[in-house]
């Protein structure tokens, strides 16, 4: 039995919680421009990374940044960047590389207020819907949402693991005040970390196919330098890497990275709950406005409410299982967001009107307060 | 001669189909030969040597060559090889780029690539145009030269790409034509050995579009252009001012030395863990 003494507990913010999961994680590369409220995960690493023989480089923009990572990464380093919603608006562009490609890297978006420079030191949560279609052309996103600084931790594991395990981007969530808030931490030995490294080829360089298709949608990669000689390209390819226009082709490629996320969503989506094993209604909420929301849901039951918490860590895929699972126990939901609606479009399309839905919505720079759900549970109730 | 297809053979995917994307009489096909004949002459193993490149003509060339090869996204080719280089040194990093792909969209990744100092090389091949979108003017089109989307004479000025590289602080930058194709072997063999970012500016031509668009001939009146307008820097204080005038140095146009980024990087490990 392990004592708390035994392990390392810190008082860390979340962005650096961010960071030191990334290192644990096994990240050997970041890449990023300086922007507000994630700079401090930069910083951080531009510290820490030479220490374990890893690189840090600040990089002339967002758009060279997320290119220097996957750069990296295809030639073998775990590579990540950090940035926020200006910067991610600048690295869609990449972002859909690293789709087609099939590159896996993490990208951490610590959301501030929007459009174009709004609020840069002001919480919010309207990258809900860029993270899932920001660049263009059909992809399928994989996004995970911290609440806590615990959370920024595990998830930012979650992120790398994920993203080495189907070879594709991952975005990492997170909310100005996430990020910049402090909290207490135990960070886990690292013998206790469950890392995920991407497959490797096991078949001699001239079988090899960079974009293999096989049963499980998901090709081992070769990294640059071991002997494979491979293309890689943003073009659309055919499994050995090279341009094609043959619409059979076109289609395997695109239902691949379809494929891989959607056959393997309950691997991929996780949702926390509390309190929902009677409810009748939930409070369905991600980041920071979880945390509100936990505090409401306890304010409600106090009253002897049966009112439940959903906070999905795994956004995108959207649980859809989950929801569909726990309908019919439900009378109400009520989406809590700090934008002006953008989750709760996915939760009514899950719901087809077979309950009621209701948004709660902020979006003037403030979080919502606990007691703004609980008044919200009340008039709706 | 027969060595010369052998050699080139030996460097090119058996698996991609020819002909290529380029037109006939293209300078392109030129340039790629004479990388492949410097890597051959410097013994580079293929496995070492990546190939990274943009969007447009020149750009393709990775797909043919049997390196390592990433066929990146328009104007980043120098960011992405940016993060291969400094993820393993040991790789020989070589980027293909285009006049519009380097200097108008990727512009900025240009200059701080010269800056930064990492050890790539960079083949800029400037055709004065945007051949594969079809010959609109670049930020390296003379001024009043047609272009389509310049139909009544390009009214920008053109960049000096070599002076450009050197004003941003790249140490080694020098200047070739696809006429000059045993020089510019030479000169990719050089800029392939220096330690820190090159540049071999390649003055090349595109008949189809910028040729035709402003009358210059079919490709091998433009490579008489080339062969006319080009003074060896050697020979440059020997010809009289006014007869520079409308003409273009070539050869090794700079060469200093400066702290290579990796290896600076290194020792930036070597600090961190030295404090830690």
């Amino acid at each position: 039995m392990r004592t708390a003494t035994d392990q390392k507990e810190r008082l860390l913010q979340g962005n650096q919680a961010c960071a030191e999961g990334a290192l644990a994680s096994g990240a050997r590369l970041f890449a990023g421009y300086p922007i507000t409220p994630s700079t401090e995960i930069a910083e951080f690493l531009a510290r820490q990374l030479p220490k374990v023989g890893g690189k840090f480089i600040q990089m002339e923009d967002e758009i060279a940044s997320i290119a220097a990572v996957i750069g990296a990464s295809v030639t073998g380093l775990k590579s990540m960047t950090a940035t926020s919603g200006p910067g991610f608006s600048l690295m869609q562009e990449h972002i859909g590389y690293a789709y087609m490609a099939e590159v896996p890297c993490v990208i951490v978006d610590v959301q501030r207020g929007g459009p174009s420079t709004g609020l840069p030191t002001k919480v919010a949560q309207s990258d809900t819907m860029q993270v899932r279609w920001g660049t263009h052309g059909d992809y399928y996103a994989i996004a995970l949402a911290p609440s806590s600084v615990e959370e920024c931790f595990e998830l930012t594991i979650r992120a790398f693991n994920l993203s080495e395990k189907y070879r594709t981007p991952v975005i990492v969530l997170m909310d100005e005040v996430v990020g910049h808030m402090r909290e207490k931490i135990k960070l886990p030995d690292p013998g206790e970390i469950k890392v995920i490294n991407r497959m490797k080829p096991t078949v001699p360089p001239e079988w090899y196919q960079h974009f293999e298709i096989n049963p499980h949608f998901v090709s081992p990669m070769a990294s640059f330098g071991e002997g494979y000689r491979f293309n890689i390209t943003g073009l659309t390819h055919n499994p050995e890497g090279f341009p094609t226009d043959r619409p059979e082709v076109i289609r395997e490629k695109l239902d691949k990275l379809k494929n891989k996320i959607c056959h393997n969503v309950s691997d991929i989506v996780q949702v926390r709950e509390e309190f929902m094993e009677d409810a009748n209604v939930a409070v369905f909420a991600y980041g920071i406005v979880a945390r509100a929301a936990g505090q409401a849901i306890r304010m409600a039951r106090e009253k002897r409410m049966r009112v439940g918490l959903i906070q999905p860590l795994t956004i995108w895929p959207f649980p859809d299982e989950y929801i569909e699972r726990i309908l019919e126990q439900l009378d109400l939901i009520i989406v809590a967001e700090l934008n002006q609606g953008q989750l709760i479009g996915e939760v009514m399309r899950v719901v087809r009107g077979k309950t009621r839905v209701r948004g709660l919505f902020r979006y003037d720079s403030e979080l919502i307060t606990p007691d703004q759900i609980f008044d919200k549970i009340r008039e709706e109730k | 001669m027969e060595l010369i297809p052998k050699v080139t053979h030996h460097y090119l995917r058996t698996k991609k189909k020819f002909p290529n994307v380029w037109c006939a009489g293209c300078g392109i096909g030129i340039v790629m030969g004479a990388i492949i004949r410097a890597i051959d002459k410097l013994k580079l193993s293929r496995d070492e040597v990546v190939m990274v490149s943009g969007i447009g003509c020149s750009s393709r060339m990775p797909v043919y060559v049997d390196f390592n090869t990433l066929h990146t996204t328009h104007g980043r080719p120098l960011a992405f090889a940016t993060g291969v280089k400094l993820a393993k040194p040991s790789l020989k990093v070589i980027v293909i780029t285009g006049d519009g792909d380097a200097l108008a969209i990727g512009g900025n990744h240009f200059i701080h690539a010269c800056r930064r100092n990492i050890d790539l090389t960079c083949i800029l091949v400037n055709n004065q145009t945007y051949g594969m979108t079809g010959g609109q003017f670049s930020p390296s089109t003379p001024f009043m030269k047609i272009g389509t989307t310049a139909p009544y004479g390009n009214r920008e000025r053109a960049f000096d790409i070599s002076k450009l590289a050197i004003a941003s602080g790249a140490p080694f930058v020098a200047r070739g034509t696809a006429y000059h194709v045993v020089q510019l072997e030479k000169l990719v063999e050089q800029a392939t050995l220096k330690k820190g970012f090159s540049l071999v500016e390649v003055i090349s031509h595109c008949p189809t579009l910028y040729g035709r668009l402003n009358k210059e001939g079919d490709a091998v009146e433009m490579l008489k252009w080339q062969r006319g307008h080009a003074i060896p820097i050697s020979a440059a204080g020997k010809v009289p001012p006014e007869k520079l005038r409308d003409k273009f140095l070539t050869g090794v146009l700079w060469d200093i030395e400066f702290p290579e980024y990796c290896e600076e990087y290194d020792k930036v490990i070597a600090e961190a863990q030295r404090r830690d």
